[in-house]
C-alpha cells in the first residue's frame, strides 16, 4: 500500500477497502517509525490529521470524491497552514501558528487530502542540502550518509521513504527538482505563475514556484490539477483556463524532438550520472524521440545571475521578520536598534545572513547598477537562450544534478560548491519555465540520478506525457529504498 | 547681501479610497487600535499586495488634472528600511517610472499668476503609527494606517517665498478635493507637507544647501516653519558659516525647526522593483474616460470668472478655492450676471464671515446661493438698502419667514421710501428743524451737510436711499 500511486489509493477508498482514517493511520506510524532517524517532518499533528481523515470519510460516504479526497499528502512547511506551526525551517518561526491557509493549502483541504505533516527543509528555502534547517538535517532515504538535497529536502524523503504518498515543494532555483532527483522521485516546478504563491514564504519572489513531488509523472498530475489555478491573492498568477495535466500522459513520443544542451553535456558532470543520463536518452529514443543539439550559450551565467537576483529579493523579504509583531523575539536588548540586531542574528542560520547581507549588498546604493540591473539583464538573455532553442526541439533534457547525493557535511562549509548543485536548474526559474526531474537509475554509492526535462512555457501536459512514458517503459520510479 | 528662497514642496495626499492601495482593510480614519489591519497589512508570512484600481484611478486623475505624463507602465518599487510601524521593513513606493511625470499648477499671489511646475506624483502606501505614551516603557504600535493609499506630489523648487509656498498648498489642497481625490483633511493627516527650503545670493544659479522640513499638517505651520528656516539659513551665511544637509522637525510650539537626521545618517533605502507587482499598464482607453470624468478644473473657472464675470484675479482665485465656493457663486451670478461682482463680494465677505463664525463650510451654508441672488437683486432694484440687506440675510440665515426675501422686508419694514413726495416732505422738516446747519451749510461748512443727510436718513428709520436723498437735499440747498 505504501508503494501505491494516488489512483491505487483513491480506488482502494472509493472501493472501501480501507478508510480515510485508516489510511491516514497507517503513514501516520510509518512516520512515527522512520520520522527520528531521518527527520523529514518538522511537525506532525495527528489529530488534525485524523480529523480531517473523518471529514474525508464523510465525504467519501456520501460519493462526494475528487482523486485526492482522504489522501494524506505531506505539506512543505513553507506554506502556511490555518492553526499550524509554520516554520520555515527557521528558529524565526519556530513559535509561528499561521491564522490562515496558503492557496494551495485551501486547495488541497477543498480537494478533501489530509495534511499529514510539515516537512523539513532548508531555512526559508535557502540551501541544497537541508542542512541549514534549525530543525536538523534530513537524511537521504537510500543513504542515511547522504543529504536529501533541498531545499524541499523533508518532501522528497517523506515520499521516497513512503511516509506519504506524495507532497508539496517549491523550487526558487532548484529545490524541488534537485532533492527529487537526489531522492530518486519525480517531481515537478511548473510555470512561474500557474501556482499561488499566496501563503507560501517568499523567499524570491519573481523565482519562487510550488509545485508537488511524487513517485511518478502520473501522480504529478493529478497533484497539479489541485495545485494550480489563478489566485487574484496574488498579482503574478496567471489568468488561465484550468487545465487537466493529465490529459496527454498517453499520447506516443513518436517525432519528439529532445533537445541536449551541449553546455550541460560538455563538462561538470560526474560519469556514474552521465551514464544514467545516456540510458535514459537510449529509451528515449527507442521511444521514437530524436535528439538534437541545441545551445544555451548564457546558461553558464546562471548561478551568478540568481546568486545576485534571489539573495536580493530575499534581503527584502526577509526584512518583516523583525521580532516586532510574531516570531522570535531576542531576550535581551536596551533600544530598539538592538532589538533588531539580537532578534535578527539569533533568528536566522548562517546562510540566511550570508544571502541577505550579498542581497543587501548587491541593492546598495553604487553596486545597484553593477549588480541587480546587469544581472537582470543577463536574466533575459538566458530566457532567450530558451526561446532559440525551443525553436528546435520540444522539449530539453539533461542531468538535474552534476553528481549524485554527496554526504552530510561534505559541502556545508563551503558556499559556492553547494551553489553548485543547482547549476543546471537554476536558468529555469530565471526564464520562468516548467522543469521536471525523473529518476533515471542510479550512480555511484547506489545513489538516485535525475533527469531534468524542462518544457517550454505552459507545457507542463506535454512534460508529464513525456516522463509517462518513459515511466511506462522503466521501473526506476518504482523502485524505493528498503526500510 | 540680498538673498533668494528657494523652495520646492513634497505634499502626501491621502487618497480617498474605502480600502487600502494593498489590502482589502478599511482606511476609515479613527478605529480602535489594530482593527483596521489586515493580514497584508500586519505582513503576515506569505501575504502578497494587490493593487487597488482606485488608488490608480485617482492618481490618473490628478495627472490629467494638472497635464502631466502617464507614465505606463509605471513600476512600483520597495523603499527598504526598519522601523516598527513599516511591518514589511520596506514600503511599497515609486521610484523610477512613477505614475504621475512633470505638469505644472498655477498659483495666484495677490494679482500675480505664477505657474510652480510639478516633478512628479506618485503612489505609495502609509506607515502604521508608533504610540509612545501609555505604555509603561514600551512602545505600542497601531496598523490601521498602515497601507492607506498615498499620492505624494513633488514640485519643482519653482516656490519664492513663504508666501508662495502657501499659496501652492493651497492650490493644491482646493484642487485634490475639487478633483475628488482626497477629502483634504489636515487633521486627520490626509495632506502633509514637506518643504525643501535653501536660499541663495540674489543673481546666483547654483541652489544653496537645502534643509527638509518634515510633516508640516497646516498652511500657518508650513508659513512659520519657512520663515524661521530662511531665517536660519541667513543667519548661518552670513556669519560666515555653511548649511548642512538634513532632515529638520518643526516644533510648532517654540515656532522653530530643528535637526531631525543629518545627511550622514540618512538610509540607503536599496530601492528596486517590488517583485509581487507587476509594472501597471494603464489602458489610453481608460485614460481617456478619466479625462472625461474631471469636472471643469479650478484654473479654467478662474481664468472664465475673470473673463466671462469681470472679476479680478484675486477674487477668481479666492472663489475658486474650493469647489463648493465656486458652484456657490456660479449659481447666484447666473442669475444675476450684471452683478457678478456685488455676489462675489457678499460671498467673500458677510457669507464668509457669518460662515466663520458659525465654523462652517460653504456647502453647509442655510443660505443658498438662490436667496443670496434675490437679495442682491433686491439691492439693486432700490427695494432695500445695503445695510437692510445685512438685516435680510440673518433673517435668512435664521430660516425666518421660510427663506421668503420679499416676506422679511415686508414683516420687518424694511422697504426704502420710494415715494418722492413722502420723503420731500420728510427733508422740508428736517431743514425747518435745523435752520442753525442749513444756514452754516449755506455759509459755506459742508460738514454741516453730512449732518443734515444723517438726521434725515434718521427720521426715515433707514428706510431712505442715500442717493436719493443726497439728490434731493443738494437740490432743496441750493
Amino acid at each position: 500500500m505504501f508503494n501505491d500511486s494516488l489512483k491505487q489509493l483513491s480506488e482502494r477508498l472509493v472501493n472501501r477497502e480501507i478508510s480515510s482514517v485508516e489510511l491516514t493511520t497507517e503513514f501516520l506510524r510509518r512516520i512515527g517509525k522512520l520520522n527520528p532517524q531521518y527527520n523529514a517532518f518538522i511537525t506532525v499533528d495527528e489529530e488534525k490529521s485524523l480529523t480531517q481523515a473523518r471529514d474525508a470519510d464523510q465525504k467519501i460516504a456520501a460519493g462526494e470524491i475528487g482523486p485526492l479526497t482522504g489522501i494524506p499528502i505531506a505539506q512543505k512547511d513553507i506554506f502556511c497552514a490555518k492553526d499550524w506551526l509554520t516554520t520555515c525551517g527557521s528558529k524565526m518561526l519556530s513559535n509561528f501558528v499561521s491564522p490562515y491557509d496558503a492557496d494551495v493549502i485551501e486547495r488541497f483541504n477543498q480537494a478533501g487530502a489530509i495534511n499529514i505533516g510539515k516537512t523539513n527543509m532548508d531555512e526559508f528555502a535557502m540551501g541544497s542540502s537541508n542542512e541549514t534547517s534549525y530543525f536538523g538535517p534530513v537524511r537521504n532515504p537510500w543513504d542515511a550518509a547522504a543529504v536529501p538535497g533541498g531545499s524541499s529536502g523533508g518532501s522528497a524523503c517523506a515520499v521516497a521513504a513512503r511516509m506519504a504518498p506524495a507532497a508539496t515543494g517549491t523550487d526558487t532555483g532548484g529545490s524541488i527538482r534537485q532533492p527529487a532527483a537526489l531522492c530518486g522521485i519525480s517531481g515537478i516546478k511548473p510555470t512561474y505563475g500557474v501556482v499561488s504563491r499566496y501563503g507560501m514564504i517568499a523567499f524570491a519572489s519573481s523565482l519562487d514556484q510550488g509545485g508537488p513531488m511524487a513517485k511518478s509523472a502520473e501522480d504529478l498530475a493529478l497533484m497539479l490539477n489541485v495545485m494550480t489555478g489563478f489566485d487574484e491573492r496574488d498579482s503574478t498568477s496567471l489568468q488561465r483556463e484550468k487545465e487537466d495535466y493529465g490529459r496527454d500522459l498517453n499520447k506516443p513520443l513518436s517525432g519528439l524532438r529532445i533537445g541536449l544542451p551541449r553546455e550541460y553535456f560538455a563538462k561538470g558532470m560526474s560519469s556514474d550520472v552521465e551514464k544514467a543520463i545516456e540510458q535514459a536518452l537510449d529509451e528515449y529514443r527507442r521511444l521514437g524521440a530524436e535528439t538534437v543539439e541545441v545551445a544555451l550559450p548564457n546558461s553558464p551565467l546562471s548561478i551568478p545571475v540568481y546568486y545576485v537576483l534571489a539573495p536580493a529579493e530575499a534581503s527584502s523579504n526577509l526584512s518583516r521578520f523583525d521580532g516586532v509583531r510574531y516570531g522570535y523575539r531576542a531576550q535581551t536588548f536596551q533600544d530598539l536598534a538592538e532589538m533588531y540586531r539580537n532578534t535578527r542574528a539569533e533568528g536566522f542560520g548562517a546562510e540566511v545572513k550570508r544571502r541577505i547581507l550579498i542581497g543587501t549588498y548587491v541593492l546598495s546604493h553604487g553596486y545597484y547598477d553593477a549588480y541587480y540591473i546587469k544581472a537582470q539583464k543577463l536574466r533575459r538573455l538566458i530566457a532567450q537562450d530558451f526561446k532559440e532553442a525551443f525553436k528546435q526541439c520540444d522539449v530539453i533534457m539533461g542531468p538535474t544534478t552534476p553528481a549524485v547525493a554527496f554526504d552530510l557535511g561534505e559541502k556545508s562549509s563551503d558556499p559556492i560548491q553547494m551553489y553548485l548543485s543547482d547549476i543546471y536548474t537554476s536558468a529555469t526559474n530565471l526564464a520562468g519555465l516548467p522543469g521536471m526531474s525523473i529518476p533515471v537509475g542510479f550512480g555511484d554509492k547506489m545513489r538516485p540520478v535525475g533527469l531534468h526535462i524542462i518544457g517550454d512555457y505552459f507545457s507542463e501536459a506535454r512534460m508529464l506525457n513525456i516522463a509517462h512514458q518513459y515511466q511506462l517503459i522503466t521501473d526506476w520510479h518504482q523502485r524505493a529504498p528498503d526500510l | 547681501m540680498q538673498w533668494e528662497i528657494v523652495i520646492g514642496l513634497e505634499v502626501h495626499t491621502q487618497l480617498s479610497t474605502q480600502s487600502k492601495i494593498f489590502s482589502g482593510a478599511s482606511t476609515a480614519y479613527g478605529a480602535p487600535p489594530n482593527t483596521q489591519a489586515s493580514f497584508v497589512d500586519l505582513a503576515l508570512p506569505g501575504v502578497l499586495p494587490v493593487l487597488n484600481r482606485g488608488a490608480v484611478e485617482r492618481a490618473v486623475k490628478f495627472g490629467l488634472a494638472v497635464n502631466a505624463i502617464i507614465n505606463s507602465p509605471s513600476i512600483f518599487a520597495r523603499k527598504n528600511y526598519f522601523y516598527p510601524d513599516l511591518p514589511k521593513g520596506y514600503q511599497i513606493s515609486q521610484y523610477e517610472r512613477p505614475i504621475v511625470e512633470g505638469g505644472s499648477i498655477a498659483i495666484q499671489v495677490g494679482e500675480t499668476e505664477k505657474t510652480i511646475r510639478l516633478t512628479r506624483a506618485h503612489l505609495e502606501e502609509d506607515a502604521g503609527k508608533s504610540l509612545h505614551e501609555d505604555f509603561h516603557g514600551m512602545s505600542g504600535i497601531d496598523l490601521n494606517r498602515a497601507g492607506t493609499p498615498l499620492l505624494e506630489i513633488v514640485s519643482e523648487p519653482d516656490l519664492r517665498s513663504s508666501a508662495e509656498a502657501v499659496a501652492y498648498a493651497k492650490t493644491l489642497h482646493a484642487l485634490v478635493r475639487w478633483i475628488g481625490i482626497c477629502d483634504g483633511n489636515m487633521q486627520e493627516g490626509s495632506f502633509r507637507c514637506d518643504a525643501n527650503v535653501s536660499v541663495r545670493p540674489r543673481g546666483q544659479e547654483k541652489y544653496g544647501t537645502r534643509c527638509e522640513i518634515k510633516n508640516l499638517n497646516s498652511f500657518r505651520f508650513l508659513e512659520k516653519a519657512i520663515d524661521f528656516e530662511v531665517e536660519r539659513q541667513i543667519e548661518i551665511l552670513e556669519e560666515g558659516g555653511s548649511i548642512r544637509q538634513e532632515t529638520r522637525l518643526f516644533d510648532a510650539n517654540k515656532g522653530e525647526t530643528r535637526t531631525m537626521r543629518t545627511k550622514e545618517d540618512a538610509n540607503d533605502y536599496r530601492y528596486f522593483p517590488d517583485p509581487d507587482l507587476l509594472p501597471v499598464e494603464i489602458a489610453p482607453d481608460w485614460i481617456e474616460q478619466l479625462r472625461a470624468s474631471l469636472p471643469e478644473l479650478p484654473q479654467a473657472r478662474r481664468e472664465r470668472y475673470v473673463t466671462e464675470y469681470g472679476l479680478s484675479g484675486y477674487d477668481a482665485a479666492v472663489l475658486t478655492s474650493s469647489r463648493e465656493m465656486a458652484d456657490y457663486f456660479e449659481a447666484a451670478a447666473r442669475q444675476l450676471p450684471e452683478s457678478a461682482k456685488l455676489c462675489a463680494n457678499w460671498i467673500m465677505g458677510d457669507i464668509s464671515a457669518r460662515l466663520n463664525r458659525d465654523g462652517l463650510d460653504i456647502g453647509e451654508c442655510p443660505v443658498g446661493p438662490a436667496h443670496v441672488a434675490q437679495l442682491i437683486s433686491r439691492i439693486q432694484d432700490g427695494t432695500i438698502s445695503g445695510k437692510a440687506a445685512k438685516t435680510v440675510f440673518e433673517s435668512l440665515w435664521q430660516g425666518e419667514q421660510g427663506q421668503d426675501v420679499d416676506a422679511i422686508i415686508e414683516i420687518k419694514g424694511l422697504k426704502q421710501m420710494s415715494d418722492n413726495s413722502a420723503l420731500e416732505k420728510l427733508i422740508d422738516d428736517v431743514l425747518a428743524a435745523n435752520a442753525q446747519q442749513v444756514a452754516d451749510y449755506r455759509g459755506g461748512k459742508e460738514k454741516a451737510f453730512n449732518a443734515l443727510v444723517g438726521q434725515v436718513m434718521k427720521a426715515a428709520q433707514g428706510k431712505a436711499n442715500p442717493a436719493q436723498v443726497n439728490a434731493m437735499l443738494k437740490e432743496k440747498l441750493g
